[in-house]
């Protein structure tokens, strides 16, 4: 997988990064406007996977490294469940005790917006690895897989 | 949708089958922000362009696009009684009073949520205090399948990766 045409990679270079900040909108600005970790998350992966399909696997992994996605994968699950066992120590699981802040404002409703960049790493990095792992690893073709398995 | 759905069943072209299915996501997200849930539109539209994307990658590198389906006389059989099951329950729960109005749901529950959220969160968007504060425990369950499946795809998929040198792999 070379990567397509001299078209796609230059609007891609153009576009990645306004899809990037648009994802990172909707992820901190998840507890104020519709959106949130998941949506966000999914956005930032279309981003890689767009760069992915353009300039081919090698300038993908350059700009992402998979030990890099792996850690942020696990480390994003993992902070999400500190966040939960944090509360354990003033009441109950995933009680919320960070300041709430005043209503409207970015840095209000407590656990909410760490939650959200959580979620967010873990989504993007997790489906940016499904998406390599079926682009890299299927080095034979489907048929002789197949018929591999059938012999 | 439906004309979607029908289409995406009948044809026995994969890749337009996995088109209609895209048109059905699309119509379902449009249907999504009429009903007033802009949350879950969002995640349905970006959900559905990156499985379109796998979707259409995994059938363009299949060899044998057409499929030729024969029609099973059992699936129709099953699916058939489950549309009955479905239907009998619905009348035997809604039957006595009758469906409630359409986009106005019974709020038993929610109600709670939608009186407290704002003043014990501070949160502006009603949807995310409700999935990652009230229901944090549950959002929890859905990034540990998220991760599983991942762990499950890449051991699975890693299989003839990352062989080493002179190993045989066991069919």
């Amino acid at each position: 997988m070379k990567g397509m045409t001299v078209i796609v990679k230059t609007i891609t270079d153009f576009v990645v990064g306004f899809i990037v900040v648009f994802g990172a909108y909707i992820v901190l600005y998840g507890h104020l406007t519709p959106g949130g970790g998941f949506a966000g998350g999914v956005i930032i992966a279309c981003a890689f996977i767009l760069t992915m399909l353009a300039h081919g696997k090698d300038v993908a992994f350059s700009k992402l490294p998979e030990k890099v996605a792996h850690v942020a994968d696990s480390g994003g699950a993992l902070v999400f469940l500190l966040i939960g066992w944090f509360g354990v120590t003033v009441g109950f699981f995933f009680m919320n005790t960070f300041g709430r802040g005043e209503v409207f404002r970015l840095l209000s409703s407590g656990m909410i917006l760490p939650l959200n960049i959580a979620i967010a790493f873990k989504v993007a990095s997790s489906l940016f690895l499904v998406f390599s792992a079926l682009a890299i690893f299927r080095r034979r073709s489907f048929r002789a897989m197949i018929e591999d398995e059938l012999a | 949708m439906i004309v979607g759905s029908i289409v995406a069943i009948e044809t026995r072209n994969l890749l337009s089958a996995v088109i209609s299915v895209a048109a059905v996501g699309f119509a379902l997200s449009v249907a999504f922000l009429f009903l007033g849930a802009p949350d879950i539109a969002i995640t349905q539209l970006v959900v559905e362009v990156l499985v379109l994307i796998i979707l259409i990658r995994g059938t363009i590198l299949l060899d044998n696009t057409a499929v030729e389906s024969h029609r099973d006389t059992l699936a129709v059989v099953t699916s058939l009684i489950f549309f009955g099951l479905v239907l009998g329950f619905g009348a035997m729960i809604f039957g006595g009073r009758g469906f409630p109005e359409f986009g106005e749901p019974v709020m038993r529950v929610s109600r709670v949520y939608v009186h407290t959220g704002l003043p014990a969160t501070h949160c502006a968007n009603i949807v995310t205090s409700v999935i990652l504060d009230f229901r944090a425990y549950d959002t929890m369950g859905e990034a540990t399948v998220l991760f599983t499946s991942i762990l499950g795809a890449l051991a699975l998929l890693r299989r003839d990766g990352k062989k080493k040198e002179g190993e045989v792999v066991a069919a």
